[in-house]
């Protein structure tokens, strides 16, 4: 690597998305060149290194292809996709050197603050999540292309303010663990071959792992009795063998093998830490009763009044009782162990491996579990909190004193007091006279009473007409309070324009959002650099100033009105932006100005 | 202050145990206010109003045959019970031209107003006075509280209040205790209100308990009007679709004079509300202010120099 020169096939994409033009790159040390296939492609490039600031590769061993990115003093960057990783490292090791002998290492020559320094050398998972991001957000990705392609923001800067949607992204991805299979092991088939007495198991990690999950006294076994006393062959051998004699459920033969060999005999028994395990759980379990009756205590509809009627059990002998594992006993277990989830997540190559780290994370578990103590203790808590029955309490006094009235006379002495001065006043002048005397006020409702008794009920009480119409002002003003109630029925004004100009118009809107964030956050400047983006940034809104003027201009009559204010609200976005610019700029350059021969 | 009579009734602020889901209790609470009806301000004359209520009384009889109906009136200076469908003395047939539910409601209403009138002090300065809501709603609960108490299934009782006249300032703080009264026992008060404006106490009763407000505007319509809303029971309102009012005035009348206010003080301790300033709250008898902390700090000292 002593020669001066690099050259390898490659090609050359502007952004992420262009499939690229395939060439040939040159780098010397000073600059590098590439030359297109096609001779007719206006792709051809010539950078010198000076302009070159940093570059970021595709890591080897992701499903990315081999990537060179050089990002340029003026934020845009050259993306070369190399036929394979080490002509990829090959150049990228060469623009590394090129770029510490032109003098300027990377973070120097760009005067960068030390923020945006790391994110040069970007991981793959972060390109992938940004291409990701693009690709299915076609607003975002306009804005890119307009922005980053036009080399007005670099990729850090636009991605700076888009950390959260990164993040969102990358959660997104689904760190879902594999669990266990719901097959039950006792389901592991051998194969034969039809010719000798053989039969083969398979045994895969996965496998293992679940047994050793499953069976912990197989897996303490296996801790202890491999490699020292037995291969790992003989013990499968074993343990499979006692599977066979549970899988004849004869518990005599089952006694008479155990006796036989010791070994074996682990396999045959019942589960000694599965025991001693559901013996603490039972302890754990909550003694109190809910005596509060609620549906499930009404027995009289169901069948049989709640009665489970049982059959007879077999009769069984209690020397062999350990050797009989019952079905229900299994698979209850089985789903136990599988709803648990698997809590290993390493490379599973080698039994030993899968045993130890099986036994370190459960004894972290029991660690981490409580204690009995404390367990005693809340429950007596929560014991005791519960037997109150409110009924069956002595009486406690109010936790607080009543309310009482001092002195009940001032309450009514209000009152008749109130009622005097109401006397003269009468609130609202909403109220309408009553022209008649109190006497005729109530022979007028005696006459309308004796009316009624002589002649009967008006018939017919209502008029169909009129029925029909209290119905429908009725459900007028029911629906209108249901569904119109705090709805703004007008439709947004955006919408009643013609979809090109509306389309215009969010996009517009969209980048002088981006424009603005980035300007205004660039002040106060401090750094070369930001003078340079600062100016960037508003040669590109100028540019936008007189498309919205545009727009404008060409919209039918109708809409004119909205849309001139929607503009006006742009432009006024902008203006601000071009004021503090234009007095940040005299400032400067009356400060500047002291220095004689216009030295800035 | 919960207290049972018998060791089988339930707590009053229980729901009552239904027998059947559709069955309702209603305590109508029917206006009678001479002032009001021979007023302007009523929009139809009494008989028309009482064409239309008493068809729809009898139609709520007619929906189940378990169904209770009261019916209270509320006079200037009086209420009574007017009708209770459960009693026995109820006449069985109607006289040919109204049924007997009519007869009787009539008969006694007739009477009601004789002793109404006889009550009164013959005052009338012109102004359409306000009837003895406060009253008829006070009686009305303690029917209710006297069907909790009887022990017996019984479907959960309801208000309806068919009124007219304009409120009485001064019957604030009655009407509020027995809107929370009647809160606490979830009994929903519904209202059909006839007068000119809006009612607020009404409003504010139907707010807080959860039934109707209903301000009719065909009032030749008003038969359709109160089967459409009114006629349902408790039950049932679960699946219907029933009118729900925009806004509630909720201007309190202050505890001293009885004017409508929109603000005012407000005791910290009994939440009685006032108009003016005072040193003592007039109902609980708290002391605001400093004064509490300077009586305090007096005896103190006295008490040192004594020593």
């Amino acid at each position: 690597m002593a020669s001066g020169e690099v050259i390898k096939r490659a090609k050359y994409k502007t952004s992420v998305k262009d499939p690229g033009t395939p060439g040939v790159l040159k780098m010397t040390w000073d600059k590098l060149v590439l030359v297109p296939n096609n001779p007719n492609s206006a792709m051809k490039l010539d950078v010198s290194f000076k302009s070159i600031k940093g570059y970021k590769n595709t890591k080897e061993g992701s499903n990315k292809p081999p990537w060179l990115n050089l990002s340029n003093n003026q934020g845009g960057s050259y993306i070369f996709e190399f036929d394979s990783y080490s002509d990829m490292h090959v150049c990228r090791d060469f623009v590394g050197k090129a770029l510490g002998r032109s003098g300027d290492a990377p973070a120097v020559a760009s005067g960068r603050s030390d923020v945006i320094l790391p994110d040069e050398r970007i991981s793959t998972s972060e390109m992938e999540l940004r291409i990701k991001l693009l690709r299915e957000n076609r607003e975002l990705q306009a804005l890119h292309k307009q922005l980053v392609i036009g080399g007005i923001l670099t990729e850090a800067e636009f991605w700076a303010t888009r950390t959260k949607l990164l993040e969102k992204e990358s959660s997104k991805k689904s760190k879902q663990r594999p669990g266990f299979k719901s097959a039950m092991i006792s389901d592991i088939k051998p194969s034969t071959d039809g010719l000798t007495n053989k039969v083969t198991f398979n045994l895969t990690p996965e496998i293992i792992l679940q047994i050793f999950a499953e069976r912990p006294a197989v897996h303490a076994a296996f801790l202890t009795r491999v490699p020292s006393k037995m291969t790992e062959k003989d013990f499968w051998t074993k343990y499979f063998k006692a599977e066979y004699i549970h899988s004849t459920r004869n518990a005599i033969a089952a006694a008479a093998e155990a006796a036989e060999d010791e070994d074996l005999a682990i396999f045959l028994k019942n589960d000694d830490i599965l025991a001693k395990e559901a013996r603490q759980k039972i302890r754990q379990v909550d003694p109190t009763v809910n005596m509060e009756a609620d549906i499930g205590d009404d027995y009289t509809h169901l069948p049989d009044h709640g009665f489970f009627l049982d059959d007879g059990k077999e009769a069984s002998e209690s020397q062999y009782e350990q050797y009989r594992r019952t079905l229900a006993h299994d698979i209850n277990h089985h789903a136990a162990v599988v709803l648990e989830g698997r809590v290993l997540e390493m490379d599973l190559d080698d039994t030993r491996t899968i045993a130890e780290a099986l036994a370190k994370s459960k004894r972290a578990d029991v660690g981490n579990g409580d204690s009995d103590r404390n367990f005693n203790q809340g429950t007596i808590a929560r014991v005791s909190r519960l037997t109150e029955i409110e009924g069956l309490q002595a009486l406690n006094g109010p936790p607080v004193a009543p309310l009482c009235i001092k002195d009940p006379r001032d309450y009514f002495d209000s009152q008749v007091n109130a009622l005097e001065v109401l006397g003269d006043q009468s609130s609202g002048a909403e109220r309408s006279k009553c022209p008649l005397s109190s006497k005729d006020a109530y022979g007028s409702l005696r006459d309308c009473i004796s009316k009624i008794k002589a002649k009967g009920i008006h018939e017919p009480v209502i008029k169909p007409k009129d029925a029909l119409q209290v119905f429908n002002a009725l459900t007028h003003d029911i629906s209108r309070t249901k569904y119109g109630a705090g709805e703004n029925r007008q439709q947004s004004v955006l919408d009643k324009l013609p979809v090109e100009t509306k389309g215009q118009l969010l996009q517009h809107w969209t980048s002088i959002q981006e424009l603005l964030r980035h300007f205004w956050s660039s002040y106060p400047i401090s750094s070369s650099y930001l003078y340079a983006k600062v100016t960037r940034l508003k040669d590109a809104m100028s540019q936008i100033y007189p498309q919205l003027e545009e727009i404008k201009k060409s919209v039918p009559a109708k809409h004119k009105q909205h849309v001139s204010v929607l503009v006006r609200q742009m432009h006024q976005a902008l203006d601000a932006a071009f004021q503090h610019y234009d007095v940040d700029m005299q400032k400067r350059s009356a400060a500047s100005g002291e220095r004689p021969n216009g030295y800035v | 202050m919960p207290s049972s009579s018998s060791s089988s009734a339930p707590t009053p602020a229980a729901p009552s145990k239904m027998y059947a889901d559709d069955v309702s209790v209603v305590v109508v609470l029917l206006d009678a206010n001479p002032f009001f009806w021979s007023s302007a301000a009523s929009p139809l004359p009494f008989s028309s109003f009482l064409s239309h209520v008493l068809p729809f009384l009898n139609s709520v009889l007619l929906m189940n045959q378990m169904n209770q109906l009261v019916v209270i009136a509320t006079g200037r200076n009086y209420c009574d019970y007017i009708y209770d469908s459960s009693a026995p003395t109820n006449r069985k047939t109607g006289n040919g031209k109204m049924t007997a539910l009519s007869c009787d409601l009539v008969a006694k209403l007739e009477e009601f107003v004789v002793k109404d009138e006889k009550l009164g002090k013959g005052e009338s300065n012109g102004a359409v006075m306000s009837s003895l809501l406060s009253g008829s709603l006070s009686m009305a609960l303690c029917f209710i509280q006297r069907i909790f108490r009887s022990g017996t299934f019984h479907p959960h009782p309801r208000i309806l209040c068919l009124h007219g006249s304009p409120d009485g300032p001064e019957q604030y703080v009655a009407i509020m205790n027995a809107i929370f009264s009647a809160q606490r026992s979830m009994v929903p008060i519904d209202s059909c209100y006839i007068g000119a404006l809006n009612s607020a106490f009404l409003q504010q009763a139907s707010y807080i308990t959860g039934g109707v407000y209903l301000k009719p505007q065909l009032m030749d319509g008003l038969l359709q009007y109160l089967t459409t809303v009114f006629a349902t029971d408790l039950h049932s309102r679960a699946f219907l679709q029933l009118p729900k009012s925009v806004g509630v005035d909720f201007r309190a009348s202050c505890f001293c004079h009885k004017k409508t206010i929109d603000m005012g003080y407000i005791c910290s301790v009994c939440i009685s509300i006032f108009c003016k300033h005072h040193k003592k709250c007039l109902t609980c008898g708290s002391v605001f202010g400093q004064a509490q902390s300077d009586a305090a700090s007096e005896t103190n000292k006295r008490k040192t120099i004594r020593t």
